[in-house]
């Protein structure tokens, strides 16, 4: 590491001097102050929205100031206090500063949930006593969630290979393009990855998958007037789903293995046609090798993308017609049936489910940290 | 570790200049293959884009009778209309949506970048016990599904917790904790490219590492910071599941109320593709207007060297 204190410098200063108990205090006093003012601007907008003449734009802006300005101002008088700590105080305590924020955020918002959800799943659906493993007996037991799992499995199986393949199909044809046919069609291809699931299925559904041939465009060219979406025949109303997952995701894919593509030192290039190899030669044995780790890079992101799937069916189908998938039953349990140990127990499994893709990830940031 | 990718636009300089017919301006070959597969691409990806478009000026009896399609045969008689613009923005409140989404997508992209880049910076710059150990935490985290989140924070933000469910500040806080773990070891990874030297030389001219976070280290890492922000803004607009859950209808987003524009039938269903257009509005500017630092910051962080 670079930025370790060197021990040979011992002149070395950072901020602060042994005796500074003013500044010390007056920065205990900004963090109590600041946090005291925040809290309850945040709950004056919730609770007395009279203060505010019920404007709602007003409010907004309000809470986008206090949000913004205070956590800054909050992060500076944290600082102040420990840098006008004794030097040796200061010098420890300055990192743990900096990771305050954003590991309160992370023990809040995702290790909390976490170690509570695998509680829940062992508790009623009050969560007011234990009942042991019945969630997941239960759970295992409905065919529904053997379902989901399937269609997950599906997801799974179709989606990040064809969304690595048709990306790498895109990136390597762009890159014979000239510079600016490059980077117009590159963008239209990117460009379905700024809208929402939402919209996305808004689109597919209503006017490609529409069961009216004067709106749906698949009926249209077919001269059917199937109901698609509602089509389980073969799982077809899940494959159609996923296209319209592929069709927002390809982008990301193109993106990454584009500039891969481009990092190919082209002397290798050079060296495999001075030797005679053609270009499909190139592109497995010399291009290949060389992105391969972009290209799990992007499949593992598809992966973890995929397992959570959920707007486009939520929207779409909402688990009907053997389209359901663990998300979507998740949120019907919690939400709809009310049966809140059964959802934990679903998102447990969820947590098993990518687990192997965790401890791979851990590695392989283990071995890069190593070099 | 991490090399920044070379910008796309740069290829590698031609010495001779081939102005000879089947030749690009760079003294490559023209590949036709390549034109008419990536236009046939471009098309297909962005038809259902069109359609919307299309669609959304259309009146609902036009519609009904005839295909999006038949505007490029007959683009006069198409019952162009604005009325499904002005009913879903009177109708279904979505000019307050609009508001809504703001005040929900702008704290909720610049607190975790902010608080991230802090974080990155402490991992890359300075040595604390446990460093490594927190920061596999991290890496774990980054896989961990949202959904474990929902039924524990609902509780904690409810009525019976903090009593802050429905606000806008419950969803800033979620967004930028489920950011957090993606956005500190992007920032790391570019921060780690940054060279230590000139940090080292600001510390023994006696800057605090708070001066030399904000005046050094945070302007230098603007095009991995400008990146995430744009990821980050568009996956806050465009997120369905949170909005739903924790805000109050009053404060909910276009994504909510297009969703649920979704389920009607019959009456209103032409103001869904308005609807939807105007949904996909601001992150399509945003994503415009700021795709070079995206291209650019996205390559910088995965593409390993």
């Amino acid at each position: 590491m670079t930025a370790v204190a060197a021990p040979d410098r011992p002149v070395v200063r950072r901020g602060g001097s042994p005796a500074r108990p003013l500044r010390a205090l007056w920065g205990l006093v900004g963090v109590v102050l600041v946090g005291w003012v925040l809290g309850n601007g945040f709950l004056s907008l919730a609770y007395h929205p009279e203060w505010y003449g019920h404007n709602r734009i007003l409010m907004a802006l309000v809470g986008i100031v206090l949000g913004i300005g205070g956590s800054a101002l909050l992060f500076y008088c944290i600082n102040v206090f420990i840098e006008s700590l004794p030097q040796r105080a200061s010098q420890g305590l300055i990192p743990y500063a900096f990771l305050l924020p954003a590991f309160a955020l992370i023990g809040l918002m995702l290790l909390y949930p976490t170690v509570q959800t695998i509680n829940y799943s062992f508790a009623n659906n009050k969560s007011t006593a234990y009942v042991g493993l019945d969630n997941y007996r239960a759970i295992f037991a409905d065919p529904a969630f053997w379902t989901a799992l399937t269609n997950n499995a599906l997801w799974l199986l179709v989606v990040p290979a064809v969304t690595v393949a048709v990306g790498l199909v895109v990136a390597l044809f762009a890159d014979r393009l000239s510079a600016g046919g490059e980077k117009y069609s590159k963008s239209l291809i990117f460009l379905p990855m700024a809208i929402s699931f939402v919209a996305a299925s808004t689109i597919w559904g209503k006017l490609i998958y529409d069961a009216n041939p004067n709106i749906g465009v698949l009926n249209a060219i077919l001269g059917t007037e199937n109901d698609w979406i509602r089509m389980s025949g073969g799982r077809l109303n899940s494959f159609l789903m996923m296209i319209i997952l592929i069709w927002m995701q390809t982008g990301f894919a193109m993106v990454l293995l584009s500039s891969a593509i481009k990092n190919v030192p082209d002397e290798t290039l050079e060296a495999a046609r001075l030797d005679g190899a053609n270009e499909r030669a190139i592109f497995f044995r010399v291009i290949v090798p060389q992105i391969k780790g972009t290209v799990l890079t992007v499949f593992i992101t598809v992966v973890i993308l995929v397992m959570k799937v959920f707007d486009i069916i939520y929207v779409l189908t909402n688990g009907q017609n053997n389209t359901n998938v663990i998300a979507v039953m998740f949120f019907d349990e919690l939400f709809t049936a009310g049966r809140a140990g059964r959802a934990s127990a679903i998102v447990v499994v969820l947590l098993l489910l990518v687990t192997p893709i965790l401890v791979y990830q851990v590695r392989a940031y283990r071995k890069e940290a190593a070099r | 570790m991490t090399a920044l990718a070379k910008p796309a636009a740069v290829t590698a300089p031609q010495v001779r200049v081939n102005k000879q017919k089947g030749f690009m301006r760079d003294g490559r070959r023209r590949s036709w293959v390549s034109i008419v597969v990536m236009v046939v691409l471009a098309l297909l990806w962005t038809l259902p884009t069109i359609a919307l478009l299309i669609s959304s000026f259309r009146s609902r009896d036009a519609v009904t009778s005839s295909g999006w399609w038949t505007v490029f045969t007959d683009p006069i008689h198409q019952g162009w209309t604005l009325d499904n613009y002005s009913g879903v923005i009177s109708g279904s409140n979505m000019g307050m949506g609009f508001i809504n989404t703001l005040a929900v997508s702008i704290p909720a992209t610049v607190l975790p970048v902010m608080f991230a880049a802090f974080a990155a910076y402490a991992f890359t710059f300075t040595y604390f016990p446990l460093k490594e150990t927190l920061f596999v935490i991290i890496v774990a985290l980054m896989v961990v599904p949202n959904q474990v989140a929902l039924q524990p924070l609902l509780n904690v933000f409810g009525p019976y917790g903090l009593g802050i469910s429905g606000q806008f500040v419950a969803v800033w806080l979620l967004h930028a904790g489920f950011a957090m773990p993606l956005c500190i070891s992007t920032l790391r990874t570019y921060m780690a490219t940054l060279p230590g030297s000139i940090v080292e030389s600001a510390k023994i001219d006696g800057a605090s590492h708070f001066q030399t976070f904000w005046r050094l280290v945070a302007p230098m890492s603007m095009p991995a910071i400008a990146a995430f922000a744009t990821l980050q803004f568009l996956w806050v607009w465009n997120d369905l599941l949170i909005a739903k859950l924790f805000l109050l209808p009053s404060n909910s987003t276009v994504i909510v109320q297009l969703q649920q524009l979704l389920g009607t039938q019959g009456q209103g269903a032409e103001l869904l593709t308005a609807g939807a257009f105007i949904t996909m509005t601001v992150p399509i500017l945003v994503f415009i207007g700021l795709q070079r630092f995206l291209v650019r910051g996205m390559s910088a962080g995965a593409v390993k060297g």
